[in-house]
């Protein structure tokens, strides 16, 4: 009998990813896949296999347990709050699910996703080669949707994970660059030399309206110089659109293939993470670098990468204050008084 | 009068993965045909690193891995590629795609015949006797941008859009004609309905039309469109496709 990942509650912006739908942008059809890219991979890498899926939760949190048999799970995100039955994990680690056991993931100290890669398949259809969610055009995932409360997500083929939690080593989680690289253009002679100085000097604030289509940016305004309306061209992920009333977005994961504004800039692939990981509030910067930069820090990330994931066993010293209270490892009570 | 294609293109990146090929500023058909015939070539070439080509009406966005491909040695077979193709590009099929111009399907025809200063059956009958080009796909999985739309046929936007569109809607807006797939809103006009599905994940192929491929469609009645929709659903393709010599 095949186990089953039972969930058990689930926060707005949970869904199914693997690395995107490709092949289809030509036809109009959103790539989709992981917000952290870097993440995905980490998660995916410690479960044994690159190529799958896994579960993309956000700030709204999961809980999951599994049914039928036990279940091995890799997580890896940003400083997400990880439990398995009240016993605090670190927001990088493998475990094992077994039956009558509750895994919670809930918005911790900073970051707003995290991936759930299973030791195993995940049993949906691949839809034009791809698992990935895209909600809007309800493509994807389970039955094109995000998930909620009551699904049950089969694992196939499953390969044991370690008995005892483990966490994950990947040093490129959580990188955070001062600033956010980025590659001016592909419109740049749509705005002024002011404009793009005031974009690469201002301190931006990630707004509340940001989803896994855009992230929209509060700070100064850019103005156009020709007017805010291009002929529609391609669009890249973490592409700078600064539509009619002058306020970038960054456009993420859930971006159409194209698109009619004038694009500022474009973030690198390496830095694309840590700008995903950003909340609403938070502050970035920009700095601007040559293509030769940004692929120097793209072979950098594809090395570290490439060397993969560690695991290693839970020390003492990182276990959490709860942990330790819970586990009642203080025998007995010492009166200082009386000593 | 709009303007020509560029003398020669720009290279334009939009991060260090994505190259920006832009023949020109506009819409207009002799800029997208230099953007088709490089879309064709570098498809032949099955460049290694190359990994999506994205046409549009007057770019070619081409997602790469830097890694495996340098942006000089792509700009290099670019630039051969450019000059081996004019820009008299030849597609390699024609659809002949059913619509039905009732006004009981056709949800906006009245309105946009009034604004264009003509009846329906004028507007209807212009619009099936044009000769259209797969310009581009945008906006959601199977909406397909044609150009060839007759001028007297130009109207601008809405101003805010109409609600969702119904299922197979042929459009008109801003001087191009438009075939949907799933519903949405719209600020083009809805000036006929296809029972052809653009994007059907059940049927192989899920989508019909390569960007470069002629299109014309042929006038259905009320009847025939529910017959035909009746044999779309059943995941048949009742759109034509002629392979052009």
């Amino acid at each position: 009998m095949s186990a089953t990942l039972r969930i058990l509650k689930a926060g707005p912006g949970a869904s199914v990813q693997d690395k995107g739908r490709l092949g289809f942008l030509r036809f109009g059809v959103t790539p989709a896949g992981p917000m952290d890219p870097g993440a995905f991979i980490a998660a995916r890498l410690a479960a044994g296999d690159a190529k799958g899926a896994a579960i993309e939760a956000s700030l709204g949190g999961l809980e999951l347990a599994a049914e039928g048999g036990e279940i091995g799970l890799a997580i890896a995100g940003g400083a997400f709050d990880i439990r398995l039955d009240e016993r605090a994990l670190p927001s990088a680690c493998v475990l094992r699910l077994v039956p009558g056991a509750r895994l919670s993931v809930r918005a911790g100290s900073a970051g707003a996703w995290v991936y759930l890669a299973p030791f195993g398949r995940l049993d949906l259809p691949f839809v034009l080669g791809s698992y990935a969610t895209h909600a809007r055009s309800g493509l994807g995932g389970l039955d094109g949707r995000m998930l909620r409360a009551g699904d049950a997500l089969k694992i196939v083929d499953p390969r044991p994970a370690p008995v005892e939690p483990m966490a994950i080593l990947a040093p490129w989680i959580g990188e955070r660059p001062a600033k956010s690289r980025v590659m001016l253009g592909p419109q740049q002679d749509y705005f002024s030399p002011e404009a793009i100085e005031t974009f690469l000097t201002a301190r931006w604030r990630l707004s509340e309206r940001s989803d896994r289509m855009a992230y929209r940016l509060e700070g100064p305004l850019l103005q156009h110089l020709k007017g805010h309306d291009i002929v529609s061209d391609g669009v890249a992920f973490g592409a700078i659109q600064t539509p009619g009333d002058g306020a970038p977005l960054v456009l993420m994961a859930d971006r159409q293939p194209t698109g009619g504004y004038p694009k500022i800039a474009n973030v690198i692939g390496a830095d694309l993470s840590a700008l995903a990981q950003m909340r609403a509030g938070d502050l970035l910067e920009f700095a601007s670098v040559s293509w030769e930069q940004a692929v120097a820090a793209r072979r950098a990330r594809a090395r570290a990468i490439a060397a993969g994931v560690a695991l290693e066993p839970l020390l003492r010293k990182e276990f959490s204050p709860e942990f330790l209270l819970e586990r009642n490892l203080v025998g007995g009570v010492i009166d200082g008084r009386k000593t | 009068m709009t303007p020509p294609p560029y003398e020669s293109p720009r290279y334009l990146d939009a991060g260090e993965a994505a190259l920006s090929v832009e023949f020109g500023d506009s819409v207009d058909p002799e800029i997208n045909a230099c953007v088709l015939t490089l879309d064709a070539a570098l498809r032949e070439a099955k460049l290694p690193g190359v990994e999506e080509l994205v046409p549009t009406y007057r770019s070619l966005m081409i997602h790469y891995e830097p890694l495996t491909i340098l942006r000089a040695d792509l700009v290099k077979v670019l630039n051969s590629l450019v000059l081996q193709g004019a820009s008299a590009f030849t597609p390699k099929a024609r659809w002949r795609v059913p619509c039905c111009y009732d006004p009981a399907l056709a949800e906006d025809i009245i309105e946009a015949a009034r604004i264009l200063g003509m009846s329906p059956d004028q507007l209807s009958a212009l619009h099936a006797n044009g000769c259209y080009r797969a310009y581009m796909y945008g906006f959601a999985p199977g909406w397909c941008y044609l150009g060839g739309l007759p001028e007297s046929l130009a109207l601008p936007r809405r101003a805010s859009p109409r609600g969702a569109t119904p299922p197979g809607a042929v459009l008109i807006g801003g001087g191009l004609s438009l075939i949907s797939a799933n519903p949405m809103p719209t600020g083009w006009y809805v000036i006929g309905r296809t029972p052809e599905r653009m994007f059907a994940l059940e049927r192989e192929p899920p989508l019909l039309i390569e960007p470069g491929d002629d299109v014309c469609f042929e006038p259905v009645d009320h009847e025939m469109f529910f017959a035909l929709e009746a044999r779309a659903a059943r995941g048949e393709i009742v759109a034509l496709r002629e392979a052009l010599p």
